[in-house]
């Protein structure tokens, strides 16, 4: 069954060292094989990289009817990273649309044998996520509320049970775990020479020892590859070369910045069992102990994600690295310890071999897929952070999507290669940051985590200033932005011990922090948003952005906007406001990790027109909002202005003088819905605007404060989040937001028709706010995000975030409903007879609570009434 | 633990009267208040910079984790493993001798040095260089005593006037050429420095051209100057020494170049430099520095070869030499409480002028410079001064023919020696030649293993803790010395409490460490043995 596996493992004892695949293989390719087919000199797609994630999205793409594709490997298929696999599928993941992706792969593969006739290993053998401690176990509740909804067979089951599924286990310091039956093991070597069997019956030409040299550019968009066979003329090219993905990149003239970094895995091989282990037997996934343990030809297979990483390959491929991949059997053994721990049995049982094979990680423990923001037709799959078996199928069918129709069809953000930009890409930054994550794959995932690794890139000028004051961090897209401010004297739990799923340490100072944005004044630095300006010389600013935004912009010059920037089918590719600043420029602010995507939405959308420019302005400004009912005492003290809702209403900029500092761009919107401004200060002259604001403030009250407050604020009024709540396949429609659409204006722009349709049909879904009514908030679980949502007992959709509210001491959580038929799963149109008549529950790790849903704030929440009221109150929200 | 460990030194140390019986060199002329008031002038003027830029670059980093005083409320004395680490490894030092295509193989394999300081600044000094005119390399340890103003000028410059020593006329002639037309001088030396050690420029030009009076005098004596290598070596100890005798009597304009000439001349420095050259290896020593050879017998055994002896009091030659040079009247008071005329340890010295002037000279000098004030320091005759000098920088010079047996050469400023002996500190180098060795890749078993074997293999292994030994055996030689307990192994928790002593406790505990180690390559030795047979 598993004879390729093996075949493999027997090569490679003979043949320990490992370039031997690598690096000779041009001197073995011309004795040993005969005289190999001439490449095309023209394709429609070339995919660089014969692993998995190539077959696969080869696979998919002639399955779509697109035949002219190559395929090159610069060795043997299926001969990297994905020969050494282990070859679990495992469905058990944390984000949903990770989830999504292997639950596809796991069906491909299953019926994958009988469509090709090529042996694929598949045993549906299931697996078994431990826990040592309840935390754990909590973490692995929340992921079976998320399996069975998707229809996932899963249930966690007691150490006893544990037992009877599996011989071997020690037990006794288990709290109990998570059982997946369905969960399969497979070959992967034989899985990847499957879809390329099946890619190649389609049209799908294959070429092995072809090594791609790099990716001719013109003009923004790919033209064409050089190999060291010749060259293939192409329209898209597929960068699926795994770790060397990051050079291939950068090989070229313009380069492709994917940020991934190789560390190195160890796993062990045994030799059978005196007993052999039966081949269905599951597979087992010891998170607490670092380490996954699985049947291999009746013995076994057991590696781990060690707390002290190898990275390597940093300066790039290296055949000294390369030959210093070998067994390292003093690195290996905290996870020899933790296996001999769960399975003491094991003791006598003979060593075959220590495998030591690369694998690849990426800053944010998520895989990247997509295309280049800076060059057309170049796409990316990569970085799969070792679960390239688990995610292949899955992501080789979206990537083909947005090949072919141009989105997926699942919303893939958290994985889009735009979330990154060129300041992931340092290999430093890259090295420090991967020997961070690896050793993640196996620790606890609670809410609110922060990477403590490629800290304080980015910074406001006043990081200083208010790290003296106590402000603790968080990055966002290598910006540090305050969580909160510890006031002197008081204790915050360190690091490892702050992790929790419960009421975190830190409730009460942001309580506090709430509690003076509505009763004084907060200033908090909110300098990592993007930032653009676009102007023009004629009208053609205004002309275009009135094509690309669903809000109407043609706005007396002084006045914001709050719009969302729509794709065709009218759902949310960011979300933003805008400031006319004068007849012919505009002022955008977008959400922060928006800097790349935006920039690359608007420059292929824009004409190629030089008396229109975009300008990424992002570096030149400190924001500073000012939050509460005195910020407009503090800032016409320090202007000597009226402020006054009279003189200057909400959703107005206006340029002005604060302090000594002229022309700062201050705004009447909090992202809140609480009263006051953002001031836009130019940044040299920052530090003096804030002390300023800080001593003029005094005597109103006011303190730091940090994004915990805000986003408790935001979320107890209903504003949805770029990112988080809302994304491209929802619609202005479907989170209530229609008066933001200029439907009625009888201007056409990019969504306009799907929005139409929707007008008139109805939405499938739709955003809407729930309050947790028997939830105890000392002692209760806490929500986070991803928490299923049922509707009269039945699902109906998945919350999208959640905060304390300090007003209405209650929890509130934001999500979408969505209306299944009770006999067929389809979906039917949401009304909102349909979301008020239902009892709801929010599901968190199990455990069920009540929750009231509401289509509307609470009115009572906004401290003033405003004249533009309910715009502000649509008013779109960065987390 | 290693808090009741440290407090346990703190509260001692307090209530002993200190700078006494571990006290050193100066400890009896200067005592503590001038010391304090001394640092005090240094840091007001700024009289050598050379000194301050070249200490706080090296030791910016241990500064961080050591506290300045006991004056200090907070005490922390904890430290991780890696904290450790990065202290212990601040100063190291290694270069590897290129072996180009396998001819004229450098009979020296590589060296590895590190630097602990205890002084702040530290006043260790070391020189490793490669000469380019003459053939062979030349290690030097420095160990200065009243500041480090002597260590330093005797580190940048000894090495040098070794080097035109042993140069022959046609070399001298050549460069002498070279200075004559303003042309560049060919190197003499190729340095191998650490990378915070720097020069003082001004100071650098001003020494090279007293090398080049040197070398002119060389040139003035009529015939080839032939000298073998012993005479070299003391001539060039003693033309330095008296060089920098002399710079401070000259009329100097600029007052940094005479605050330097000044404090170099007052303060002192021992000295210890081997030159190796094929298999002939010469250790000149002055002081209580310390070279000795690691012999590795043929029975597999490891015996010791000193090289140098120690110039104290405990030294008999010592005391007979001085005996024969003073006269009788002035015997008992040669040695007081084991020092040189009470005031000094080593009992020869660069630099040190106040042992070696007569009292007139002494005033001369001092009463020329402009700020009389801050050399009061300098202003203590010792009693019973009656016939100056006392103090020579004359070395004792050892000559050995390197065998294939001797595998290295250790050679450490007095802060080691006090700490390990002879014996120990070739059963500590040798050990940790054979573990770099027994350590990576191979873990020695044979397939087929079990796990249960493999595992608690792998257990002993981690236990030994040979997964972190220190690749420089100069820092593994350190952190024995410091850090041993009384079964002789190494106590994380008396290592931290030492690192961690406040500046001004951390003297009384141990001194600077410098060690530098050779290693030899024996199959160049024996290949020479067996060409010349």
């Amino acid at each position: 069954m598993f004879l390729r596996l093996l075949s493999d493992v027997r090569w490679q004892v003979t043949h320990p060292k490992w370039r031997r695949m690598t690096c000779s293989r041009r001197s073995t390719s011309s004795t040993a094989e005969p005289a190999p087919v001439p490449l095309p000199a023209e394709a429609q797609v070339v995919i660089c990289g014969g692993g998995i994630m190539g077959t696969s999205v080869a696979y998919h793409l002639s399955k779509m009817g697109w035949k002219d594709v190559v395929l090159l490997e610069q060795g043997r298929l299926a001969a990297g990273t994905t020969r050494f696999s282990a070859g679990i599928v495992s469905t058990a993941r944390h984000l949903s649309v990770e989830l999504k992706m292997a639950d596809y792969s796991n069906k491909l593969y299953q019926q994958l044998e009988q469509e090709t006739g090529v042996s694929t290993g598949y045993v549906k053998t299931g697996s078994i996520s431990l826990a040592q401690t309840q935390d754990r176990l909590i973490s692995l509740k929340r992921i079976a509320s998320s399996l069975s909804v998707m229809g996932i067979p899963c249930e966690i089951i007691t150490p006893k049970q544990v037992a009877q599924l599996h011989p071997l286990i020690n037990i006794h310091d288990l709290v109990g775990a998570m059982y997946v039956p369905e969960d399969a093991l497979v070959s992967s070597a034989n899985v990847s020479l499957a879809l390329a069997t099946a890619a190649s019956r389609n049209g799908v030409q294959i070429h092995e020892r072809t090594s791609v040299s790099h990716v001719s550019i013109q003009k923004g968009r790919v033209t064409g590859v050089e190999t060291d066979r010749g060259q293939i003329k192409c329209q898209y090219f597929v960068n699926c070369a795994g770790q060397w993905a990051y050079e291939l990149g950068h090989s070229g003239k313009e380069p492709v910045h994917i940020p991934l970094h190789a560390c190195e895995h160890f796993y062990l091989l045994t030799h059978p069992l005196k007993e052999p282990l039966a081949s269905n037997l599951p597979t087992i996934v010891d998170p607490d102990g670092r380490i996954y343990i699985r049947n291999w030809q009746g013995g076994i297979l057991s590696g781990g994600f060690e707390k002290n990483p190898k990275p390597l390959f940093t300066e790039g491929r290296n055949q000294l690295e390369i030959q210093n991949l070998q067994e390292d059997w003093d690195h290996f053994e905290p996870l020899l310890s933790a296996l001999l721990r769960r399975m003491p049995d094991l003791e006598a049982l003979q060593i075959m071999q220590l495998v030591n094979c690369p694998e690849s990680f990426t800053p944010d423990m998520r895989c990247i897929m997509g295309e280049s923001p800076t060059v057309r037709g170049y796409f990316v799959l990569a970085g799969m952070n070792s679960a390239g078996i688990s995610y292949g199928g899955g992501a080789g069918k979206y990537l083909a999507e947005w090949m072919v129709d141009g989105y997926p069809s699942e919303n893939v953000w958290p994985l889009d290669l735009k979330r990154f930009g060129t300041l992931q890409s340092s290999r430093t930054f890259l090295r420090h940051r991967v020997m961070e994550v690896m050793p993640l794959m196996c620790d606890l995932k609670v809410p609110r985590w922060d990477f403590q690794t490629g800290r304080q890139l980015r910074t406001s000028p006043l990081y200083d200033r208010l790290d003296a004051q106590g402000a603790r961090w968080m990055e966002k897209h290598g910006f540090e932005r305050v969580k909160y401010f510890v006031p002197p004297g008081t204790d915050l739990l360190d690091l490892e011990q702050s992790k929790t799923f419960y009421k975190p340490d830190w409730f009460d100072i942001v309580g506090s922090e709430v509690k003076c944005c509505k009763e004084a004044v907060c200033v908090i630095d909110m300098s990592s948003f993007t930032k653009f300006e676009i102007s023009s010389t004629g009208d053609q600013a205004l002309e275009n952005l009135q094509y690309l935004f669903s809000n109407d912009l043609d706005v007396p010059v002084g006045h914001v906007v709050h719009t969302g920037m729509l794709n065709e089918k009218g759902g949310y590719e960011n979300d933003c406001s805008i400031a006319r600043l004068s007849k012919r420029s505009f002022f955008m602010i977008s959400p922060t990790d928006q800097q790349v995507h935006c920039w690359a939405w608007l420059k292929n959308r824009l004409p190629d027109d030089s008396n229109l420019t975009l300008e990424d302005v992002t570096w030149k400004y400190t924001a500073l909002n000012l939050i509460g009912p005195r910020a407009v005492d503090v800032l016409s003290e320090l202007s000597y202005a009226p402020m006054t809702p009279e003189h200057f209403p909400s959703l107005f900029c206006k340029e002005m003088s604060v302090g000594y500092a002229n022309g700062i761009r201050v705004m009447s919107i909090t992202h809140t819905g609480e009263p006051g401004f953002v001031l836009y200060i130019p940044i040299e002259y920052a530090l003096h605007v804030y002390n300023e604001v800080m001593n003029m403030g005094q005597k109103y009250g006011i303190r730091n404060a940090g994004y915990y407050a805000l986003r408790s604020l935001r979320i107890e009024k209903f504003f949805a989040f770029w990112g988080q709540d809302l994304d491209a396949f929802t619609t202005p429609m479907e989170c209530g937001r229609e008066f933001q659409v200029k439907l009625e204006k009888g201007m056409e722009f990019m969504g306009q028709e799907a929005l139409l349709e929707q007008k008139q049909n109805g939405v499938y879904k739709r955003f809407t706010m729930f309050i947790l009514e028997d939830h105890d908030t000392d002692t209760d679980l806490w929500p986070w995000w991803g928490e299923p949502i049922f509707r009269n007992g039945r699902y109906v959709g998945k919350t999208t975030s959640s905060a304390y509210s300090y007003t209405l001491e209650r929890h509130v959580c934001l999500g979408f409903v969505h209306h299944f038929d009770e006999k067929t799963g389809e979906e039917l149109v949401v009304t909102a007879d349909f979301i008020n008549n239902g009892d709801y529950a929010i599901d968190i790790a199990g455990q069920r609570f009540q929750a009231k849903a509401k289509l509307y704030p609470f009115s009572s929440l906004f401290a003033q009434r405003r004249r533009k009221d309910e715009e502000e109150l649509s008013g779109y929200q960065r987390e | 633990m290693s808090r009741t460990v440290s407090s346990w030194i703190l509260s001692s140390a307090r209530n002993s009267i200190v700078l006494q019986g571990k006290g050193r060199l100066y400890s009896i002329c200067v005592p503590n208040r001038n010391k304090i008031k001394w640092k005090l002038v240094f840091s007001k003027t700024h009289l050598y910079p050379a000194v301050n830029c070249s200490l706080d670059n090296t030791f910016s980093l241990k500064k961080a984790f050591r506290h300045t005083s006991t004056e200090e409320e907070q005490f922390s004395f904890q430290l991780s493993p890696s904290q450790i680490n990065d202290i212990l490894r601040a100063g190291e030092l290694s270069h590897r001798i290129l072996d180009l295509n396998g001819k004229n193989a450098n009979s020296v394999l590589r060296f590895e040095s590190n630097q602990l300081a205890s002084n702040t600044p530290v006043e260790d000094r070391r020189s490793a260089a490669t000469c380019l005119q003459t053939k062979g390399m030349m290690f030097g340890v420095f160990d200065g005593h009243a500041g480090s103003a002597c260590a330093q000028a005797v580190s940048e410059r000894l090495l040098h006037y070794i080097a035109v020593s042993l140069m022959s006329r046609q070399t001298l002639e050549e460069m002498e050429l070279a200075a004559e037309c303003l042309k560049p001088v060919p190197p003499i030396l190729q340095w191998h420095k650490h990378l915070n050690e720097t020069e003082y420029q001004e100071i650098t030009s001003q020494y090279f051209e007293n090398l080049r009076v040197y070398w002119q005098h060389l040139l003035d004596l009529d015939a080839e100057p032939a000298f073998s290598l012993e005479e070299a070596m003391i001539c060039a100890f003693k033309r330095l020494d008296s060089d920098i005798s002399l710079e401070v009597q000259a009329p100097q304009e600029k007052e940094l170049m005479r605050n330097i000439a000044l404090q170099v001349a007052f303060s002192g420095a021992t000295a210890c430099v081997a030159h190796i050259d094929g298999v002939h290896l010469h250790v000149a020593n002055t002081g209580d520095c310390r070279a000795i050879l690691g012999v590795h017998e043929e029975d597999g055994t490891w015996s010791t070869l000193p090289l140098t002896r120690d110039h104290n009091a405990f030294n008999e030659f010592e005391i007979r030499r001085l005996k024969r040079e003073h006269p009788r009247s002035e015997e008992k008071t040669l040695f007081v409480n084991d020092r040189l005329l009470g005031i000094l340890i080593p009992s020869r010295a660069f630099g040190d002028v106040q042992l070696k002037w007569s009292k007139e000279l002494q005033h001369s000098v001092l009463e020329n410079s402009c700020d009389v004030e801050a050399l009061n320091i300098y202003q203590y005759v010792p009693p019973s001064y009656h016939t100056p000098p006392y103090l020579t920088a004359e070395p004792e010079v050892t000559y050995h023919k390197l065998r294939g047996k001797d595998k290295f050469l250790v050679i450490a400023s007095d802060g080691l020696w006090e700490m390990l002996s002879n014996e120990k500190v070739v059963e500590l180098v040798a050990g940790h030649l054979t573990e770099l060795n027994v350590q990576k890749p191979q873990l020695a078993f044979e397939k087929p293993v079990n796990l249960g074997y493999m595992h608690s293999l792998l257990l002993q292994r981690k236990n030994r803790g040979i997964a972190s030994l220190d690749q420089n055996v100069a820092t593994h030689l350190i952190r024995h010395a410091i850090g041993s307990n009384e079964y002789g192994e190494v106590d994380q928790e008396k290592l931290t409490a030492m690192l961690t002593l406040p500046e001004d406790l951390a003297r009384m505990y141990r001194d600077d460490i410098t060690v530098t180690v050779i290693y030899f390559n024996s199959e160049t030795i024996e290949n020479y043995h067996r060409n010349n047979e």
